[in-house]
Formats: structure tokens, sequence, C-alpha cells
């Protein structure tokens, strides 16, 4: 291989934007981790419905794509506190292990999948011609279409927004008091089954936005996109450190990086292999991920 | 049979039965110990794979396809749990299913891996197309044997100090320690022979459904084998067997469209586990329900 052909500004942009998706959607796994101490694996299945969701609104009222993109925010979120209240809730309240949580999850994950293959069919979707940008932006080293940046621009500014959220306000405080002890919070004098709420309901709402930002940029939705995030979601926060925000951010930008390049190093074929080696490796050697403190604190 | 066949259970469909059932043993051996492992799947596809390589290009028997994908199965088994089983709970979980995809996906490169290591072409796993005319070799006595076999040897197992101490470790694994079982030579000892039974269901399911792919042997057959565990329960090994058997049968006897077995799956899934945690196999739930009083032990902690 020619190492000098390679446009490298352009791997780098290549990166940047998909690992802001990647960040966006790991953030609703990480927060859930975090305040919760459960693995939401339907998180995926609120993805791709963000995305259905939102490719619905275009196609039937013919909305412009960047309404879609708070309507698949807001209806993800109502599927996630349904999933909180008929998943996790009675489970939590019997105190059962947190696996039992993470097998409710995958059954929820399996019936959210079926149910949209039932309503949207198999096939392929695509948003209508014209209703995405795809001009290159002219001027620059690299190609990138605007697209791509709104993207970026998108899930920063969500990444910021819930960062102050948590950081600033007294329900991120709240949230951050229950990750740290339920028992105490409650002590405390707050409404831990709220919290829980608010916190399914960002999760769903970040899983949201990623959805419809992922299918605008790849334009093509079918049931089993969000298939193809779950397990790369699952690396991004273990190598960032499991319920650290923060940690989500770095692990989405990494690992869309290393699937980058080593597309460009080494051919599709061994991307998903690199990615899944990786969360291997991260795992038996430093479990609490690259950016990690110790459990305790987490979020 | 006639009986059976009219309500949808056709020989080969009890065939899968008995082969998902022997898959519901591999995993109610590593919950019964108290690992969460998702890792079935991909031992099952090394199983496969293995086996149908030997009858089809190299003519073995099936018995020998059987003993060598087993053996596989088993050896892969310890370089991943040695490290791998230190992990806990969610930890182990994620791992497991990293293990699956990397099998998968090497699986569907092992001819352009082989093929560049040996400079020459290779054609032995197929890519994502899989193989397919697998002639259909395994019988129903086969699985019958086997499952009796396995069977007999878990029931003796349990009994033996091996199987109390992995019942000690499920329940704390530091009091076991203390107690002086060797914690991780029992887990991983445990790991390979659920290994060994996923890679023997595996070699038994590739000779009956004549077509095998690297995606079948992904994520979502990891999710079918813990559904098996699941809606039986796994407070005895018989648990397993009846969840292998009756997730297999349902959708045959309610006579679904392929899109709603999903649906059905995904339910059942949710629901046993929030509203029969114990699983359909469970002696509290069954004397709760038959005597009118309340049982004398609260429902069993699950495992994990």
């Amino acid at each position: 291989m020619n190492l000098e052909n390679i446009n490298w500004l352009q791997q780098i942009a290549n990166a940047v934007w998909l690992g802001g998706v990647y960040s966006l959607f790991a953030l609703g796994y990480s927060l859930v981790f975090s305040v919760l101490g459960v693995l939401n694996l339907a998180h995926s299945a609120l993805f791709m419905w963000g995305a259905m969701i939102g490719l619905w609104f275009v196609l039937q009222s013919g909305l412009s794509v960047w309404l879609s993109i708070p309507l698949a925010m807001v209806g993800s979120a109502i599927l996630s506190v349904a999933l909180e209240r008929i998943a996790f809730a009675p489970l939590r309240k019997r105190n059962a292990p947190r696996i039992s949580q993470l097998i409710s999850s995958i059954g929820a994950s399996i019936f959210l999948v079926s149910v949209a293959q039932l309503v949207f069919g198999t096939q392929p979707q695509r948003f209508p011609m014209g209703s995405i940008p795809t001009d290159m932006i002219a001027g620059l080293p690299f190609r990138i279409t605007p697209i791509q940046v709104i993207i970026l621009v998108v899930a920063l500014a969500l990444v910021t927004a819930l960062n102050l959220m948590i950081t600033r306000t007294k329900t991120g405080q709240a949230m951050r008091v229950v990750a740290f002890n339920e028992k105490t919070a409650s002590l405390l004098g707050i409404n831990v089954g709220r919290v829980f709420l608010i916190t399914f309901a960002l999760a769903g709402a970040l899983a949201g936005a990623a959805g419809v930002l992922y299918g605008l940029a790849y334009n093509s939705m079918t049931p089993f996109i969000g298939e193809q995030v779950a397990l790369k979601g699952l690396t991004v926060i273990v190598l960032g450190g499991m319920g650290s925000i923060q940690g989500a951010v770095v692990g989405g930008f990494a690992v869309a990086a290393l699937e980058v390049f080593s597309i460009t190093l080494g051919g599709s074929t061994y991307r998903d292999a690199i990615v899944f080696a990786l969360l291997f490796v991260v795992l038996l050697v430093r479990p609490q991920g690259l950016v990690g403190q110790k459990s305790v604190t987490r979020a | 049979m006639d009986i059976f066949r009219s309500i949808g259970i056709s020989p080969i469909v009890f065939q899968f039965m008995l082969v998902n059932a022997i898959l519901g043993l591999s995993i109610y051996l590593t919950l019964y110990t108290g690992m969460f492992s998702l890792a079935n799947a991909g031992f099952m596809g090394i199983g496969a794979y293995t086996g149908v390589i030997l009858t089809q290009n190299y003519d073995q028997s099936l018995l020998v396809a059987l003993l060598v994908g087993m053996l596989l199965a088993g050896l892969v088994a310890i370089p991943i749990g040695l490290p791998v089983l230190r992990l806990r709970d969610i930890y182990l979980a994620i791992a497991t299913i990293g293990f699956g995809e990397v099998v998968r996906i090497l699986i569907l490169n092992f001819d352009a891996i082989a093929g560049t290591i040996t400079g020459e072409r290779v054609r032995l796993t197929r890519g994502a197309l899989g193989i397919s005319g697998i002639p259909v070799m395994t019988q129903m006595w086969h699985l019958l044997l086997f499952l009796f076999v396995i069977g007999y040897l878990i029931v003796r197992l349990s009994r033996s100090r091996f199987g109390r101490s992995m019942a000690a470790i499920r329940q704390d694994e530091q009091a076991a320690s203390n107690m002086g079982i060797n914690v991780v030579l029992t887990k991983n000892m445990v790991f390979i022979m659920s290994a060994m039974l996923a890679g023997a269901a595996g070699v038994f399911n590739a000779h009956l459904v004549r077509t095998i792919t690297p995606n079948g042997y992904g994520f979502n057959q990891a999710v079918d084998i813990l559904a098996f565990a699941v809606l039986g329960g796994t407070t005895t090994f018989l648990g397993s067997i009846v969840g292998g058997l009756a997730l297999t049968a349902l959708p045959e006897m309610l006579r679904v469209a392929e899109q709603f077995r999903g649906v059905i799956n995904g339910l059942i899934l949710m629901l046993v586990i929030v509203y029969l945690p114990g699983g359909l196999v469970d002696p509290v739930l069954w004397r709760r329900v038959f005597r009118r009083r309340p049982p004398d032990k609260p429902t069993l902690p699950e495992s994990g």
C-alpha cells in the first residue's frame, strides 16, 4: 500500500463527524449506566426508532429534515420512558440482580426491532431526494458535505448541553447523587423515581438524535441499523470507562478514528474485528476505561 | 407422532428442539456457576464450521466431526476463559459478546486470512455466503442419546464435590474461595464444558440446517440461547432443556408468520424475567401453584 496517496486530512474529517454520531449514541448508554448501574441493550433500538420516526415525519408530512431531529428526540424519549416503566422498574423494585435488567432490556430490544419491522418493513428507506444537501463544501483540502458538518455541530451542541445540565443544574446534581448512591439520595429527599425517568428520557432523546443524524449521513434506513451501532456503542463506553460522560465522548471519537483508519490501512474486512478485539483487550487490561476513575465516582 | 405433527411438530422440528436443549444445557452450566457468559453462540459456530469442514472436505464421519468440533471449541475456551472469567456480571457479558463477534468475523474472513498466510487460494468457510448443500447427517437417535448421556453426566456432576463447588461459587465467590474451593479452576473447567456442549450442538445443528453462515452465530444466536435458560430457569438442569424445547416448538405450534417471531420472543424474554424470575421449571413456583399456601422459602435468587 502506498501511504503517500492517502489524504490524511480527509480521513481525519471522516473520523471526526462519525465520532460525533458515536459519541452521541454512547452518551445515552453511559448516562443510564452511570445513574442506574444497568446496561440498557435496548438503547440501539431507541436509536433505530429515532431514525425511523424522523423519516416517517419527513415522508408523511413533508417536514424539513431539520425539524425531524427534535421530533425524533421526543419520540425516542417517550419510548425510553415507557421502557423504563415496563422493563426496568418492576425488576428494580424487586431488587433483582443487574443481569436480570440486562436480559429484560435484550427482550425489549428484540421486541422494539420486530415491531419496527412490522410497521416500517425491512426494505431500506431513504429521505426524499433533495431534502438533504449533498454538495461538497468548496475550498477545503478534503471533501465534506454540509450534512456532515451539521451532524458534528448538532452532536457537539447536545453533548455540551448535557454536560452543562449534569454539572450546573439542580436536576443534574440530583442525578449525580443518585448515581453515587441511591439510598443516600432518597434520604436527602431526592425523588429517585423522577430522576430515573429523567435519565431515561434524556438517554432516549440522545439516542433518537443520534439515530436521525446517522440516518441523514448514510441515508439508508432499515430496522436493523441499531444492530450496526449497538455493539460499537458498547466498545465506546467500555473504552471510555463505563458510566463516564466524558469517557463516552472520548471513546466515541477514538472508536470512529480506529474504524476509519483501519479501513484506510487494512481494508474494511478487519474493521469490525479490530473494534471488538479492542473491546476485549480494554476490558481485560483497563476495565475502568481510558479516562477512568474508579466506579464509585460515576457521572 | 401424528399428534405431534398435527400441532406443528414434525420430526425435523423435534430434532431442532433437541439441539436447542443441548444449547440450553450449555448455558445452564455457566449460569449455574454464576457466570453470565454470552460466548455460547461463538463456540457453537466453531463447532459447526469444524464439523462441516471435516464431513464435507475431508470425508469424515459425523462422530469424528462431533468429537473434533467439541475438542476444538473446548481448546479455544481455555485461552479465552483464563483472562475473561476474572470479569463479573455485566463486564463478563460484554467481553463474551466481544468474543462472539470476533469469532463471527474471523469465520467470515477465514479464507482470506488463510489465503494470505499460505499464499494459496483457500476455500473452507466461504465467507458471508457460508457453506450450503450440507447433507442431513444428524439422526434423531444421535440427539436423544447425546442428550441422555449429557443429562446423566450433569446429574452426576451436580451431586459431586465439583458440582457443589459450582453452586458455592454462584452463591458467593469470596466465601467459596475462603472455603478452599479453587475458584479459577472450577470456573474455567465449567467454561470449557459449556463450550464443548455448544460446539456439539453446532455440529448437530449444521448437519440439520443444510446451510451455515457466519451471521448465524452472532449476537442474535447468543440471545436465543440465553432465552432458553431464562424461560426454563436455571434452578435445575431440566429448566434449560424445557426452555430450549419450548422456545423452539412454540413458534411452530402457534404457526406464526416469521415476522411475528421476534415480537413473541422479545415479549417472552421480558415477561418471564419480570414475572417469573425462576423460569418455568422452578420448584418454588410450582409448589406455590399446587399448594395454596405461601412458599417456605422466598424465590431463589437468580444466578449472575
